[in-house]
C-alpha cells in the first residue's frame, strides 16, 4: 500500500476529469519494476552501441524508462521534465506520436514524479527538448522498429513488407498486429542503442505542426490544472510567517490569542520557523496576520541599499577568471577609436503570478509532497535531508504551478509543506504563500555589472575587445537541504551550500559573455562573487540577459564609432550561416533598410544564440520616446528564431513572443528595491511589471525551421536580444546611450538633459 | 447564513460575512477559475463578475454579494462546451502557464458585454488591472479581438431572431 | 439654470459696457519658428522648472497625446473646454508666436490673433509672474518637439461660447499686476507666495469660485470642488487630522507618502508628480507659504487607531463588514509598504465637507504612474452597490473621525455612481 492508495480525491475533482491532474492519480506507482516476461531481442537492424546516447538516454538508456505500452493498447510516455507553461507536455507528446505513428490523442504523458519518471534533474536551462525530447524521439523510433521486427517474426514476412499505422503493424496482405498484442508478455527493459530509426523529417505529420496545447482547454474553463487546485479529502490550510528580514531571530511569541481563533488547528514553531494551520483558508490568513503581530523579532543582517549595490558587489571578494582570449588586456592600437562603457542590471525577480504552493501529507511514515518544483528528485533529496528521513520514504510529485521562470519559491514552499505536514500527520496540508512572501523571499536574478572597453580602427575593424562581468551566483537550487529557506529557519538549521558557478560553454554569470562574432583576441573576464547580499539564483536565461544586453549594446556603440549600420556591422562578423539567417530574416521582415526615422522614434537590433549553443534569435524593435516624460513606448517588434527541427512552431512562437514581452518588462520597469531595513518590493505596487497599455504595438515571430536538425532549447532565447534591441532603439531615438537597467522614465529624461 | 447566487445557482454558506468571495468559491464551491494572486487587488487573477462587472474576489466580502449575480469562469462555459471568449482563447492558444487567464477572460467578457466591438486601446485599458507574467499579452489581445467577432455575430443573430 | 441665464444676461450687458475695451484686440505678427538652438540653455532649463511648477503639461496634454500638444477636455460648469496645443508646431501650435505674443497671452489672455482665451487658462494668476520667468517658459516651450495636433472645438453652452464676452469678464476680474511681494514675510515665504499665487495657480482649484467662475478673493484657498474632486481648504482651518508642518507638506507636495497624511491623490497626484521633479527649494518655499496660511489646533500625531484585524466586525453593520473584509487588509495589516493604506483616522477625505473624494478613491483606487513603484489601492467600482457605498462612507466617517455624518451622502453617492464616465458629475456638484 502506498500513500496514494489511502487518498481519495474529492468527489468533484474526480468527476470533472479532463484536466491534467487526474492523470497523476490514475496510475498506480511501482512502474519502475520492468514489465514481466521474456527479454525482447533487439531489433534486427540494431547498430552497435554508440559511445554516448543522445539526450537524456545517456543517463536512462532503457526503453521502459520512457515508454510503456499496455495490453489495452494504452501508450504512456514518461518524462522527468515538468510542464511549466512552456508547452512541453504537448511537444513531447507530438514527438512520441510521430515516432510511434499513433494518433496524437492516444499518447498519455506522465511528467516528473519521483515514483514514476526518470530523474532528469531540473526542468531548466531550456533543456527539455534537447534532453527529454531527444530521448523520447529515439526511444519512440526504437520502439516502432522493434514492433516491426516482432511483427515480421510473428507473421513470417519481411520487415520491408510491413508498415505502421496508428499503433499497429500491418502487412501488405492486410494482416494486422497491434502494439499491445506485440508487446504482450515481453519486457521493454532494453537499451535504446539504435539512433538511426526515426522517420525522415519530410514524412512528419505531427511533429512540425502547430498542434494545439493539450492543457489550454482545461485552463481556460476552470478544470483543476494547478497544484493550487488540488483538493484532497480532509485537507487543511496553512500560512507561514517569515521574519521581517533575513537573519532575524524570533525572540518572543505569545500564541494564546491565535490558538483561540476560529478554525485554528495548530501554530507550528520550530526555531525561527513559524506557520499556522487552520481548517479554512481565510481562517489561516487571519491567524497568520495575528501571528505576524504577535511575533517579536530581533537581530538580522544589514543590507546595502539598491543605490550603492554595484559598488558594494564589486568590493566583495571575487573568483576571477579569464574565460576567453588572452590573459592580459589587449591595448587598442594607436589611432583607434576607443569606446568604454559600464552596464548595470539590478536585482530582478521571477514574480510568479501565483504565489508558490504545495500540499504535503505525512502518513504511516511516508511523506508525500505535491509541488510545482522544477526538480522533483533534487527537491526530494533536500527535503529528506531537512526532515531527517530516508529518501525512499519521501515522494515528490510535480503538479503544474503558475509560471516560475526559474528557481522561485516553489522548492521552499515544498519544504514548508513538508514541515507543516509533519506537524499534523494524517491530514493533507495545503500551504500557499502570500504575495509578500513570494516577492520578498524568492531568490532574485543577480544584480550584475559589465565593463566593456573596445576599439574600432580606421577601417572599421574591431581592434580590441575587453569585457568583464561581475555577478553573484545564478544557481543556488536545492539538492543540499541548506539551500531550502525553511531549512535555514528551523532550530536544527542547515547552512546554505557554498555556491558554484556553471562552467563554460553554457556558463552562469558569464552565460553569453563570450561574443559569437569574429573578433580577434576578444578577452572576457568573469568575476564570480559568492557572497550574496540578497539571495540569488536562476532567473530565466541567467547571466545571458545581462550579457546579451551589454554585449549587443556595446556592438551598437562600436558600430556607431565605426560609422557602420548596426545590422551590417554584425553580419560582417557573423560566420555561422544559421546565425546570419535569423539576422537577415529579421532585418528583411522589419524592413531595416527602408525604415524611416522621425523625431523621438528609434529602432534597435540585437542578436544572440542562447548559451552560444542553443536556439538562435534576433530581434528588431522600434520605440517612441516622449521627451517631456522620458516614457518609452514600444512599437513594432520582429523576431526570428532557429530552434533546429521545430516540433511545434506555434509553441516556439509563443515562447519567443512571451520571452520578448517579459524581457521588455524587465528592461523598462523592473528593479528590486531594498535598503538596510530590508526588501521593500513586497507586492506589484512596489515592484511594478508591464501592464497591457505598455506592451508593444505588435510582435511578429518568424520560425526558421531546420528539419532533421537537433532540437535547440528555445525558452530563454529571446530575453537577451529583446533587452538589447530596446536599449539600442532608445539610444537611436534620443541620441544618448543608457547603460543602466531598467530604462525608467526619470533615467531617460536625465540622459536626455545631460 | 449568506445565500450566494453563482453561475445561476444558489449556494448557502455559514462562513463569516467578511470572508472574501474567493475562498468560498475555491474551497466551499470547489470552483477553480478564480485564482489567488496577490490578495491586494493588484493582479486580477481572482477576477469574477458581480452583476456583469469585474470585481476582485480576493477583496470582496461575501456579505456584499448576497442577492447579486456572480459569474465565474465556470459560468461562461465548460471544457466540452466553451463560451465564446473561452473558445477564442483556445483558438488563439492564448496561454502559457495560464494562471492569469481566467481573470483575463472574465475581464474581457465584462468588456464585451458593455461594448461588443472594442478597439485595441479599449481592450488594453480594460485588461490593465490584470497582470500576465509569461508575456502572453499579444495573444490575449488577439483572443479578445476574435471573441468580439463572436460577440458581434451573436448580437446580430439575436437581433435578427427578435425581428 | 435660471440663475446662470440671469448672470449671462448681466454679462452681456457688462460686455456691451466694455465695448470700448473689447474692440477686437489686434493680432500680432506671425513669426518664423525661432531656431531652438537660438535659446539660452539656462533659460530653457529654468523654463522647464517653471513649466513643472505651473503643471502646464497636465492640462495641455491629452490622454495618450503628445506632450503639450493640447486637446485634453477640461470640464467646467459652463461646458467643456479643450486645451490648446502649445508645442511650436506652426500650424496647430504656437510655432508662429513671438515672445511678445506669448507674454500677451500670459498676461492678457489673448492668443496671437487677438482672440480672447477662456480663464480655464489661468492668466489671472499668470499676471503675477515676472517677465523673465515668462520668457524662460517661452524658451522652454519653443524648444519642445513640435506636434501637429488640432484640438477639438470647445463645447460651451450659449452664451458662454461667445468669446467677446470674456472682455467683460476680464474687466471685472483680471488685474494685470505682477507679484508685489509680501511685506511681512521672509524671503522663502515670499518665494512661495510668488509661486503659489502666480505660476502654481493653486487657487485655480482650491479657492471657491463665484457663478462667473471667478475666484472669490476673500475665500482664498478655502476649498472648492474642481473637476470632480474636492480640493480641500489649505488655508485657515484645514481638514487634516494632524497639524501640517513645513517639512511634511514639502514631502507631500513632492509626491511622497506620509504616515500622518498619506499621499497626493486625484487631481493633486499629477501636480505632486511634477513637483517631485523641481528643486527642493521651490517646493520648500511653496510649503512654507501654505503652512503660514493654516490655522487651528489639530490632533497629535499619535491619534488612536480604532478597529483591529481579526476582531469580527459587527455583522449588523454592512459598512463595518466591508471595512473588515475589503479595507483592513491594507489599512491595518499590510505586510507591504506599497500596499499600506493610510490609517483612516488620519484621512483628510473623511474630514472634508463632502464624501466626494472618498467615493472617488474607493471607486477608482490609487495608482502610481505607469511602471513606477508607489502606493497602490485597487478601485472598487462595480464591487459596491450604492447602498453599500453609503453604508461604508457613513461607517468610516463615524468610526474614524467622530464628525457629524455627511448629510448629502446618499445624493453624492448616487450622482457619482450613476455617472462614472467622466468628471462632469463633479462639476454638477460645484453649482
Amino acid at each position: 500500500m502506498t500513500v496514494l492508495d489511502h487518498l481519495e480525491l474529492s468527489r468533484r475533482s474526480l468527476l470533472k476529469g479532463g484536466g491534467g491532474l487526474v492523470l497523476y492519480f490514475s496510475i498506480s506507482p511501482g512502474r519502475l519494476a520492468a514489465q514481466e516476461g521474456e527479454p525482447t531481442p533487439a531489433p534486427p537492424a540494431a547498430a552497435p552501441s554508440p559511445p554516448k546516447l543522445p539526450g537524456s538516454l545517456s543517463d536512462f538508456p532503457f526503453l521502459d524508462s520512457w515508454i510503456r505500452i499496455d495490453n489495452d493498447e494504452s501508450i504512456t510516455v514518461f518524462t522527468g521534465k515538468a510542464e511549466l507553461g512552456q508547452g512541453i507536455r504537448t511537444a513531447l507528446s507530438q514527438i512520441a506520436a510521430e515516432q510511434l505513428k499513433v494518433d496524437f490523442s492516444r499518447i498519455r504523458l506522465l511528467t516528473a514524479d519521483t515514483a514514476q519518471t526518470p530523474d532528469e534533474g531540473y526542468t531548466a536551462a531550456s533543456h527539455s527538448m534537447e534532453k527529454s525530447g531527444t530521448a523520447i524521439l529515439h526511444a519512440g523510433a526504437y520502439l516502432r522498429r522493434m514492433m516491426i521486427g516482432l511483427a515480421a517474426e510473428e507473421l513470417g514476412v519481411a520487415a520491408g513488407d510491413l508498415k505502421v499505422e496508428d499503433g499497429a503493424v500491418v502487412s501488405s496482405a492486410g494482416e494486422r498486429r497491434s502494439y499491445g498484442q506485440l508487446v504482450s508478455g515481453r519486457s521493454l527493459h532494453v537499451t535504446v542503442n539504435d539512433q538511426t530509426g526515426f522517420f525522415e523529417p519530410g514524412n512528419y505529420t505531427v511533429m512540425g505542426q502547430p498542434v494545439p496545447r493539450v492543457d489550454i482547454p482545461g485552463k481556460v474553463t476552470g478544470e483543476p490544472s494547478y497544484v493550487h487546485d488540488l483538493r484532497l479529502k480532509g485537507m487543511v490550510h496553512a500560512r507561514i510567517v517569515r521574519p521581517p528580514k533575513r537573519g532575524m531571530r524570533l525572540s518572543d511569541l505569545d500564541t494564546s490569542r491565535i490558538d483561540d481563533m476560529p478554525g485554528v488547528i495548530r501554530v507550528v514553531r520550530d526555531g525561527n520557523y513559524l506557520g499556522v494551520i487552520a481548517e479554512g483558508e481565510f481562517q489561516a490568513i487571519q491567524a497568520m496576520q495575528a501571528l505576524q503581530r504577535a511575533a517579536q523579532w530581533e537581530g538580522g543582517a544589514s543590507l546595502p541599499s539598491d543605490t550603492d549595490i554595484y559598488d558594494h558587489l564589486m568590493k566583495l571578494p571575487a573568483d576571477t577568471s579569464v574565460i576567453n582570449g588572452p590573459e592580459t588586456a589587449v591595448s587598442p592600437p594607436d589611432g583607434a577609436k576607443i569606446v568604454e562603457a559600464t552596464y548595470t542590471r539590478p536585482y530582478q525577480m521571477h514574480g510568479s503570478i501565483g504565489p508558490s504552493c504545495a500540499v504535503g501529507l505525512f502518513q504511516n511514515g511516508q511523506l508525500t509532497i505535491w509541488s510545482h518544483t522544477q526538480g522533483v528528485y533534487p527537491d526530494r533529496a533536500a527535503i529528506a535531508e531537512m526532515v531527517g528521513m530516508d529518501e525512499r520514504a519521501v515522494r515528490l510529485i510535480h503538479v503544474e504551478g503558475a509560471g516560475c521562470y526559474g528557481h522561485n519559491g516553489a522548492d521552499d514552499a515544498a519544504a514548508d509543506a513538508a514541515l507543516l505536514a509533519r506537524a499534523l500527520p494524517d491530514r493533507p496540508v495545503r500551504i500557499q504563500w502570500m504575495r509578500d512572501h513570494e516577492h520578498q523571499w524568492e531568490p532574485y536574478g543577480s544584480a550584475m555589472v559589465v565593463r566593456a572597453r573596445g576599439s574600432v580602427s580606421g577601417s572599421g575593424d574591431i581592434s580590441s575587445w575587453n569585457y568583464e562581468v561581475w555577478s553573484n551566483p545564478h544557481t543556488t537550487r536545492p539538492g543540499p537541504a541548506g539551500n531550502l529557506l525553511p531549512a535555514q529557519l528551523i532550530s536544527a538549521s542547515f547552512e546554505p551550500e557554498a555556491p558554484t558557478n556553471i562552467p563554460q560553454p553554457a556558463g552562469g554569470a558569464d552565460r553569453n559573455a563570450v561574443p559569437e562574432y569574429s573578433i580577434p583576441n576578444a578577452r572576457v573576464v568573469e568575476h564570480f562573487i559568492s557572497e550574496m547580499p540578497l539571495r540569488t539564483s536562476a532567473l530565466r536565461s541567467l547571466g545571458a540577459y545581462t550579457n546579451v544586453f551589454a554585449l549587443e549594446s556595446f556592438m551598437d556603440e562600436l558600430a556607431l564609432a565605426a560609422g557602420a549600420d548596426p545590422v551590417e556591422f554584425r553580419l560582417a562578423r557573423l560566420e555561422d550561416p544559421r546565425a546570419r539567417d535569423v539576422v537577415t530574416t529579421v532585418a528583411k521582415a522589419f524592413d531595416w533598410t527602408g525604415w524611416e526615422q522621425r523625431p523621438g522614434r528609434g529602432r534597435g537590433f540585437a542578436y544572440a544564440r542562447y548559451k552560444n549553443l542553443a536556439a538562435y534569435c534576433a530581434v528588431a524593435i522600434e520605440v517612441d520616446v516622449d521627451g517631456a516624460t522620458g516614457r518609452i513606448r514600444l512599437g513594432r517588434a520582429v523576431a526570428a528564431c532557429d530552434s533546429g527541427q521545430a516540433v511545434n512552431p506555434d509553441g516556439i512562437r509563443n515562447q519567443i513572443e512571451g520571452g520578448l514581452v517579459q524581457s521588455a518588462s524587465w528592461t523598462l520597469f523592473e528593479q528590486v528595491r531594498f535598503d538596510a531595513e530590508g526588501v521593500h518590493s513586497a507586492d506589484w505596487a512596489g515592484y511594478p511589471i508591464m501592464r497591457f497599455p505598455s506592451v508593444p504595438e505588435t510582435v511578429e515571430v518568424h520560425v526558421v525551421d531546420r528539419p532533421g536538425e537537433p532540437f535547440l532549447g528555445t525558452g530563454e532565447a529571446s530575453q537577451g536580444p529583446a533587452a538589447a534591441a530596446i536599449a539600442n532603439a532608445v539610444a537611436d531615438a534620443i541620441g544618448v546611450r543608457i547603460r543602466d537597467l531598467p530604462l525608467q522614465p526619470e533615467r531617460v529624461r536625465a540622459a536626455m538633459q545631460a | 447564513m449568506i445565500t450566494l447566487n453563482v453561475n445561476g445557482s444558489t449556494f448557502d454558506t455559514e462562513t463569516a460575512p467578511e470572508t472574501p468571495l474567493l475562498y468560498v468559491l475555491r474551497n466551499e464551491m470547489e470552483l477553480n477559475g478564480a485564482k489567488f494572486g496577490c490578495g491586494l487587488g493588484q493582479c486580477g487573477a481572482c477576477t469574477v463578475l458581480a452583476d456583469g462587472r469585474p470585481i476582485f474576489s480576493c477583496l470582496t466580502p461575501i456579505a456584499m454579494l448576497a442577492g447579486r449575480e456572480i459569474t465565474t469562469l465556470e459560468g461562461l462555459g465548460s471544457i466540452d462546451s466553451p463560451g465564446p471568449v473561452q473558445k477564442a482563447f483556445m483558438d488563439e492558444q492564448a496561454a502559457q502557464c495560464g494562471y492569469c487567464i481566467p481573470g483575463m477572460i472574465m475581464r474581457a467578457h465584462a468588456l464585451l458585454l458593455q461594448n461588443s466591438a472594442p478597439d485595441e486601446t479599449t481592450i488594453r485599458e480594460a485588461l490593465e488591472p490584470s497582470l500576465c507574467r509569461c508575456g502572453t499579452h499579444m495573444r490575449i489581445l488577439r483572443a479578445v479581438h476574435r471573441a468580439s467577432e463572436g460577440f458581434q455575430q451573436q448580437t446580430s443573430a439575436a437581433g435578427e431572431a427578435s425581428q | 439654470m435660471k440663475v446662470l441665464y440671469g448672470l449671462a444676461i448681466a454679462l452681456i450687458v457688462l460686455a456691451a459696457a466694455a465695448v470700448a475695451y473689447a474692440v477686437s484686440p489686434r493680432a500680432l505678427e506671425a513669426v518664423e519658428r525661432p531656431d531652438p538652438q537660438s535659446f539660452d540653455k539656462a533659460a530653457v532649463a529654468h523654463g522647464e522648472r517653471l513649466a513643472l511648477i505651473g503643471n502646464c503639461a497636465e492640462c495641455h496634454t491629452a490622454e495618450r497625446g503628445g506632450a503639450y500638444a493640447g486637446g485634453r477636455p477640461i470640464p467646467t460648469p459652463l461646458g467643456t473646454i479643450y486645451s490648446t496645443n502649445i508645442t511650436p508646431d506652426p500650424e496647430t501650435g504656437i510655432g508662429t508666436w513671438s515672445q511678445e505674443a506669448f507674454r500677451r497671452a500670459m498676461y492678457e489672455g489673448l492668443d496671437r490673433e487677438g482672440q480672447h482665451l477662456y480663464p480655464a487658462f489661468p492668466y489671472h494668476h499668470f499676471t503675477k509672474v515676472m517677465p523673465d520667468d515668462v520668457d524662460a517658459l517661452y524658451a522652454y516651450l519653443m524648444t519642445r518637439e513640435p506636434v501637429r495636433n488640432e484640438p477639438p472645438e470647445n463645447e460651451l453652452r450659449f452664451p458662454f461660447n461667445l468669446r467677446p464676452l470674456l472682455a467683460g469678464w476680464k474687466l471685472l476680474y483680471l488685474d494685470n499686476e505682477r507679484f508685489a511681494g509680501l511685506s511681512d514675510a521672509d524671503e522663502k515665504v515670499n518665494r512661495g507666495a510668488y509661486l503659489v499665487q502666480g505660476l502654481g495657480h493653486c487657487g485655480g482649484c482650491h479657492t471657491p469660485r463665484n457663478a462667473l467662475q471667478a475666484e472669490k478673493q476673500d475665500e482664498f484657498l478655502r476649498g472648492e470642488v474642481t473637476e470632480g474632486w474636492y480640493a480641500p481648504a489649505i488655508a485657515g482651518d484645514v481638514p487634516a487630522a494632524v497639524k501640517w508642518n513645513e517639512a511634511q507638506l514639502a514631502d507631500y507636495l513632492a509626491g511622497r507618502w506620509l504616515e500622518e497624511h498619506g499621499v497626493a491623490l486625484g487631481a493633486m497626484a499629477p501636480v505632486a508628480h511634477n513637483l517631485s521633479r523641481v528643486p527642493d527649494e521651490d517646493v520648500a518655499a511653496i510649503s512654507a507659504y501654505i503652512v503660514s496660511l493654516m490655522e487651528g489646533d489639530k490632533l497629535e500625531a499619535d491619534a488612536e487607531i480604532t478597529g483591529a484585524v481579526g476582531e469580527p466586525p459587527d455583522s449588523g453593520d454592512i459598512g463595518a463588514v466591508i471595512y473588515a473584509g475589503a479595507c483592513a487588509v491594507c489599512h491595518e495589516a499590510s505586510p507591504s509598504p506599497s500596499a499600506t493604506g493610510l490609517p483612516l483616522a488620519y484621512s483628510t477625505s473623511l474630514r472634508i465637507p463632502t464624501p466626494l473624494n472618498l467615493v472617488r478613491i474607493v471607486e477608482e483606487g490609487v495608482k502610481p504612474p505607469e511602471g513606477q513603484p508607489g502606493r497602490y489601492m485597487p478601485g472598487f467600482a462595480g464591487a459596491l452597490t450604492e447602498d453599500q457605498m453609503v453604508a461604508l462612507a457613513t461607517y468610516l466617517r463615524g468610526q474614524f473621525t467622530g464628525l457629524e455624518p455627511w448629510a448629502d451622502v446618499d445624493d453624492v453617492v448616487a450622482r457619482r455612481m450613476r455617472n462614472e464616465s467622466g468628471t462632469k458629475a463633479g462639476t454638477a456638484e460645484a453649482e
